[in-house]
């Protein structure tokens, strides 16, 4: 079987990111990037798969501008078998990538394609959904545990208020919750192997797919600073505040 | 720009992608297998030898060893070493590295010199972390003048009879190897040789040194040889040659210390500096005050000096015409900038930097191991102004 997962560049969750003066993006200058934490989710679950006999190739994916190879080599350090770049210039939207996915996915022909639920820097959690619509496949999102059973796939997905267990015919496509597994960190060996492995380079026009943005980003500021809270005199004016002004209690 | 740890570090050319993939690999694996634990391991007074199959797993033992003994060689270069000696001395526990890697100084004498049985005997294990090896040079009655050993081995047809003792051997209570140095000749540097001792030898005892300034995690001990026999083909290197192959494992013995020394300043210079903004005196923050503002300066000033200077260093053995002088010098560098920011650091944090549990007090107690063993501050200066010639 084979499995396709798809890796993201993002800054890297240590950092504290901080909004650009002009207010037209996040400061990326000098920033630390790394392998989106859900989509390292989703390469364990595939190195697993493969390291359990079921999967016989993993391929790792990546869309962006040529670092994002840097996520790559990661992916194949970690145990990917090969990787793929498509490479895509600037912000790229959730529909954009299923979409170059998509052309990866008819080239590729997995099984299996395992995506994070969401990537740290946009949180849209709408690239897996997108990329089953387009594909047609059954999707298994959230998903805490994942079996293949013949041609069947057993995703139980954490979904509020418990978990639900669901049966997807194969090819399908899974996105990774936090509690999947705990990914592995790569050994300095893989990462040097990592180096040998195959990545071919696609653009976008070899996958057929044109990059036309439909959403623009107008503004990115960051959270409103916390007040100094003060100090209440007595507990008629603790409730006070509460009732008044806080508007909490009544 | 902020002076925490990463961002203190002066940009190097030299680091690539792969290097940092390294960096970050290596970050996760100590922050996660390491960092937790250190402070407790640090108390009670070893490491679990648990922690070196893991380490070994990772790659971090066999960093720079052929593969065929089950290192990582291809591909490595001196940036892998130098990221590796500082991530290790973030940790800020002294003793954890000093332990962890002990054979870093222990097994190239074997991989260099020894036999090829001997090698292979030895080395896959070690760096499986699954036997340990120490090196056992220094003994009661000196460690500066090396020349002047007096642990004896005795050739008796095909063994060498051993007896004497060695002291202040990190990893010596855990070590199934010893790469002792022994007198095998005459007076002086040319009657000494290179012996690999198992600890299961007969004869054989040892000691802990439990009670230390620093370096708590890291066992340390002495060695008693009492009419240890030990099979001549166990010599490692050639007979009365002992010397070159002692010499030869200090370059990188240095280089790694003066590493980890740097970056010990550097988590100093780190913890200053959240302090210093953080506490409020006399109405405003200590990092508005001219005083402490200089302080901090000072200490990345020193760390720049000192950064600069291993870089030079690490150039020179890539290009493969190390200078044992400059070499030598860069130590006392990287030892005095350690004091200096350990010092500042301590000063900024104020009482709260003498109660244990902070890294700054550790590294504080932590210098003077830095600053004497591996070669002390003087005999360092000594070497140097031998090696130029003055
Ligand atoms: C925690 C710890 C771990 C150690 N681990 C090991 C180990 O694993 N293996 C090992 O072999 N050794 C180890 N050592 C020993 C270390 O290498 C020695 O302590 C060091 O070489 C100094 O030797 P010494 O202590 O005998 O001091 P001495 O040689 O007695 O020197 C004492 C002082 O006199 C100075 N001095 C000596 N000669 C001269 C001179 N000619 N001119 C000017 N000043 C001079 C020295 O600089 C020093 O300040 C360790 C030491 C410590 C503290
Ligand atoms: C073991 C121990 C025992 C002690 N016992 C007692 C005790 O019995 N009773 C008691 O009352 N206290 C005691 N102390 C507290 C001691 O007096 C304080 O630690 C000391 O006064 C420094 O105060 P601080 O730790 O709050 O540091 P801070 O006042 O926060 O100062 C931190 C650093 O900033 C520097 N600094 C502060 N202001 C300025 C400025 N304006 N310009 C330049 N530099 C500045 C200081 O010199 C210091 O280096 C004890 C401390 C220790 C460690």
């Amino acid at each position: 079987m084979k499995v396709l997962v798809a890796v993201k560049r993002v800054v890297d969750y240590n950092v504290k990111v901080r909004a650009k003066g002009d207010g037209t993006d996040v400061d990326l200058n000098n920033v630390k990037m790394a392998i989106n934490p859900f989509c390292e989710i989703a390469v364990e679950e595939a190195v697993r798969l493969k390291e359990a006999g079921v999967a016989t190739e993993v391929i790792a994916v990546s869309v962006g501008a040529k670092p994002c190879q840097e996520q790559i080599r990661t992916a194949l350090a970690l145990g990917a078998d090969r990787g793929i770049h498509v490479e895509a210039e600037g912000r790229l939207e959730p529909l954009v990538i299923a979409k170059l996915l998509k052309g990866v996915v008819d080239k590729e022909e997995p099984q299996l394609v395992i995506l994070g639920k969401q990537s740290i820097d946009g949180d849209n959690n709408q690239t897996g959904q997108m990329l089953g619509a387009l594909a047609n496949m059954p999707q298994g999102t959230f998903a805490s545990e994942i079996k293949v059973e013949g041609d069947k796939l057993n995703v139980i997905r954490e979904v509020d208020g418990g978990l639900q267990t669901l049966s997807l015919s194969l090819p399908a496509i899974v996105t990774t919750d936090l509690r999947l597994n705990e990914p592995r960190y790569a050994s300095l060996p893989n990462i040097m192997k990592a180096k040998k492995k195959q990545l071919d380079v696609y653009t976008p026009e070899d996958l057929g797919v044109s990059v036309t943005s439909h959403v623009s980003q107008l503004k990115v500021e960051p959270p409103a600073e916390r007040k100094a809270g003060i100090k209440v005199e007595d507990v008629a004016q603790l409730v006070d505040k509460l009732k008044n002004e806080a508007k909490v209690i009544s | 720009m902020a002076l925490d740890f990463d961002s203190a570090r002066l940009p190097n050319p030299f680091i690539t992608a792969e290097h940092e993939a390294w960096r970050t690999q290596l970050r996760r694996f100590i922050d996660t297998e390491i960092v937790p634990s250190a402070e407790d391991w640090d108390e009670a007074g070893h490491i679990p030898i648990e922690l070196w199959p893991k380490a070994a797993a990772v790659g971090l033992l066999g960093l720079g060893y052929a593969e065929e003994f089950g290192g990582t060689r291809e591909g490595i270069d001196s940036w892998h070493s130098w990221i590796t000696n500082e991530e290790l001395a973030r940790i800020g526990v002294g003793g954890i590295p000093a332990s962890l890697m002990v054979h870093g100084i222990g097994l190239p004498p074997v991989i260099n010199w020894g036999s090829e049985a001997m090698k292979q005997a030895v080395a896959p294990a070690v760096l499986a972390g699954e036997k340990h090896i120490a090196l056992g040079i220094t003994e009661p009655g000196g460690g500066s003048d090396v020349a002047s050993l007096s642990t004896t081995a005795v050739r008796d047809g095909d063994h060498y009879i051993v007896n004497g003792s060695k002291t202040y051997i990190t990893g010596g209570m855990r070590a199934n190897w010893v790469s002792t140095a022994v007198r095998t000749g005459g007076e002086g540097a040319r009657g000494v040789s290179m012996l690999l001792i198992p600890t299961d030898a007969e004869g054989f005892s040892r000691t802990a040194l439990d009670r230390k300034q620093g370096w708590w995690a890291s066992d340390t001990a002495t060695l008693y040889f009492d009419n240890v026999r030990v099979p001549v083909d166990q010599l490692i290197g050639t007979e009365n040659q002992g010397f070159l192959v002692i010499m030869t494992n200090f370059n990188s013995e240095r280089m790694a210390m003066a590493a980890g020394m740097e970056a010990l300043g550097r988590v100093c210079l780190e913890e200053a500096v959240a302090w210093a903004r953080e506490r409020k005196t006399f109405g405003k923050r200590l990092a508005d005050h001219q005083v402490i503002r200089h302080k901090i300066a000072q200490m990345k000033q020193k760390l720049n000096a000192t950064q600069a200077y291993i870089r030079l260093c690490y150039e020179s053995i890539e290009n493969g015409n190390p200078n044992p002088g400059d070499i030598a010098l860069l130590k006392v560098q990287a030892s005095e900038t350690m004091e200096f920011c350990a010092r500042e650091a301590m000063q900024i944090l104020g009482g709260i930097g003498y109660m244990r549990g902070s890294r700054v007090e550790r590294i504080y107690r932590e210098v003077r191991v830095n600053a004497i063993g591996g070669g002390s501050e003087e005999i360092m200066r000594d070497l140097a102004a031998r090696q130029y010639g003055v």
